[in-house]
Formats: C-alpha cells, sequence, structure tokens
C-alpha cells in the first residue's frame, strides 16, 4: 500500500457505516422517547422538572452547537493530513511534544482514523513519544469539544484537565518509548 | 448568552470570513462537512437531552451524591471510570453528561474520570488498533491511559 492510500480514509465504507449508525441512532431515539413518555405518564410528578432540565440541555448546545460545527469543518478543509505527517515527522524535544498535541487537537474524525496516520510517522522516523502525544490530543483535547467542555463544565476543569493530560501523556510516551523496541516491526498495517 | 457561547461563536464566524476571503470553494466545502456532521450528531444530541431530563428529574441528587460524590471514595472512580472506558459516546456528547452529574452532586474526580477514560480509550476500536499499530502498542497506550486517566482525575479532584 502506498503511503498516499495509506492517508486517505477509506471513504466509501465510511460513508456506509456513517449512514447504518444515523439510522440506529434514530432509532434510539424513537425507542427512547416512546420509553420517556410511557415512564412519565406513570409518575406525572416528575414531568415538569424532566422536561425543564431536558429543555435547558437543548438550549445550551443549540447555542454552541452549530459553531462547533463550522470550526471543525474548517479544520478539516484547511488542515490536510499530509500537512500533520509532514510537520510531527521533524519535530523534536519539548517543542515536539507541543506541535504533537497541536496537531493532534485541530483535525477531526474518529480515533481510528489517527492510527494509520500515526503508523506512516512511525515509519517516517517520529518519536513513539510523540506519537502518543498525538493520538492521545486526538482522542481527548480536540480544540471544539475543549469549547464544549469549557460551556458545560467551566474554564477551571477545562484548563486543568489539559495541563494534566498533556503533562501525564507526555510521562506515559516517555515510558512507552523505553519499553517498545523500535526496530520490531509495529503492526501489519 | 453565556460568554463561552459569544466566544466560540465568533470563532466560528472569524473563521469564516478569513476562510472564505482566502478560499470560497474550500470554505463552501467546510460548511457543508459542517452541514452533514451536524445532521449526523443530531439524533445522538437528542437522545442525551431525554436521558439527562430523566435522570435529573428521577434520580434525586442524594442518589448521584451517594454513588458518585465526595464521599464515594475510589470505588466510584473506579466503576465510573471502567464505564468510560468500555462505553462508546462522542465526547461532544459527554461533556453535557459530565456536566449534569457534576450538577447533581458527583465529585470533580468523578467527572474527570468519565470523560477522561471515555475520549482517551477506545475499547471499539482496539482491534483496528492493535492492527495497525501493533499489540504491543495498543494495548500499552489503553492500559496506562487507563492508570494516567485515574491519576488526572485524582488530581483534578484536590485542584479544583
Amino acid at each position: 500500500m502506498s503511503s498516499a492510500d495509506e492517508l486517505n480514509e477509506p471513504r466509501e465504507k465510511d460513508k456506509a457505516e456513517g449512514k447504518k449508525e444515523m439510522i440506529r441512532d434514530w432509532i434510539i431515539l424513537g425507542v427512547l422517547a416512546i420509553g420517556a413518555t410511557v415512564l412519565l405518564s406513570f409518575f406525572p410528578s416528575k414531568i415538569e422538572s424532566s422536561i425543564s432540565t431536558g429543555t435547558e440541555y437543548l438550549t445550551e448546545m443549540a447555542r454552541i452547537l452549530p459553531a462547533v460545527m463550522v470550526l471543525m469543518g474548517l479544520f478539516k478543509v484547511w488542515i490536510s493530513r499530509e500537512m500533520v505527517v509532514k510537520y510531527l515527522g521533524k519535530a523534536s524535544g519539548l517543542k515536539g511534544i507541543f506541535i504533537a498535541a497541536l496537531l493532534g487537537a485541530t483535525p477531526t474524525g474518529p480515533l481510528y482514523v489517527a492510527f494509520p496516520l500515526a503508523a506512516a510517522m512511525i515509519d517516517k522516523g517520529a518519536r513513539i513519544l510523540n506519537i502518543v502525544v498525538f493520538l492521545s490530543a486526538w482522542a481527548c483535547i480536540k480544540i471544539p469539544q475543549e469549547m464544549i467542555e469549557i460551556q458545560f463544565l467551566g474554564l477551571d476543569f477545562m484548563a486543568a484537565r489539559l495541563i494534566l493530560t498533556v503533562f501525564f501523556v507526555s510521562l506515559m510516551g516517555l515510558t512507552m518509548e523505553k519499553i517498545i523496541d523500535k526496530t520490531e516491526p509495529l503492526g501489519s498495517g | 448568552m453565556s460568554s463561552t457561547a459569544l466566544v466560540i461563536n465568533g470563532f466560528a464566524i472569524l473563521g469564516l470570513i478569513v476562510s472564505f476571503a482566502k478560499n470560497r470553494e474550500k470554505s463552501v466545502r467546510a460548511l457543508k462537512v459542517a452541514g452533514k456532521s451536524f445532521l449526523k450528531i443530531l439524533p445522538m444530541v437528542l437522545i442525551i437531552v431525554v436521558l439527562v431530563g430523566l435522570l435529573l428529574g428521577f434520580v434525586p441528587p442524594e442518589g448521584i451524591e451517594e454513588f458518585f460524590g465526595d464521599q464515594s471514595g475510589i470505588l466510584g472512580v473506579l466503576i465510573i471510570g471502567g464505564a468510560g472506558a468500555i462505553l462508546h459516546i462522542p465526547s461532544l456528547i459527554a461533556f453535557p453528561l459530565a456536566g449534569s452529574l457534576l450538577e447533581s452532586g458527583a465529585s470533580v474526580t468523578s467527572a474527570a474520570a468519565f470523560i477522561t477514560t471515555l475520549t482517551m480509550i477506545g475499547t471499539v476500536y482496539l482491534p483496528v488498533e492493535v492492527k495497525i499499530l501493533g499489540k504491543k502498542f495498543a494495548l500499552l497506550r489503553n492500559g496506562l491511559s487507563f492508570l494516567v486517566a485515574l491519576a488526572i482525575s485524582l488530581l483534578m479532584g484536590l485542584i479544583l
């Protein structure tokens, strides 16, 4: 497989998969809505508090979700996968950790999209440390997500989690670098 | 409207203006991507709205506090962290859920453990990760991530 193929998503498969997931979600929602209606008809005293909390959450989401989606769209269009591989392969030291975190935090897509990128970067000689930071940032400190985190959990919570995550994930990367011998082939992909 | 919402919307508008100034075609594509992801995540958002409504409507704050509050100790954190590691919920939606737990008396540690394990550990993706990055790498990363998540959440409980 050429490296260009590895970097591009399996689009057709992704699309079919996404459609299936969406249909499943709508079905779950329908079942849940029926369940909730039945449940609330047995406990009329809970109707008011349930609906008011639900509405409160819905309005909070409605205020930020469209903007978050627009930001994700912009990231997706302007930051190509090739660019990520190019910059991460070269970075080293503290700057490398910073760049790895930043590169992981901007593109969008599920974690499994990041695995082939990580493999390509290891091939190009990137440090395991940077790869681990990159994957962890991809998984849990995405910039659009962080904004939702501020909205629902507060700036203190988000900042504390962000700083602690970068710190501990770097430690984890160093540990893994000690354990994994880079001369061994990693996986079959 | 909260200041966070204002800032996020400001960023989005600014980003769009800059993007359109630089490349119209790419910007239209970005908006299409945004619309598609919005439709994709919509049912999940509504599911969480119903669940959070029912959760807070039915479970009294004392109940949540008992399980996941400050007094629940390490067991509560382990349970919620384990749940986060196994469950497969988009993180965009996990934040409101964690926020509602926090509001109803769960500890900062529990909320942080839930979010961190949920996002960092992908049990669903583990087979793919093993295939692409190797068994050793994948198992080490996921295993260590669980420990790291616990450390992060315990420290957050101490700081906040």
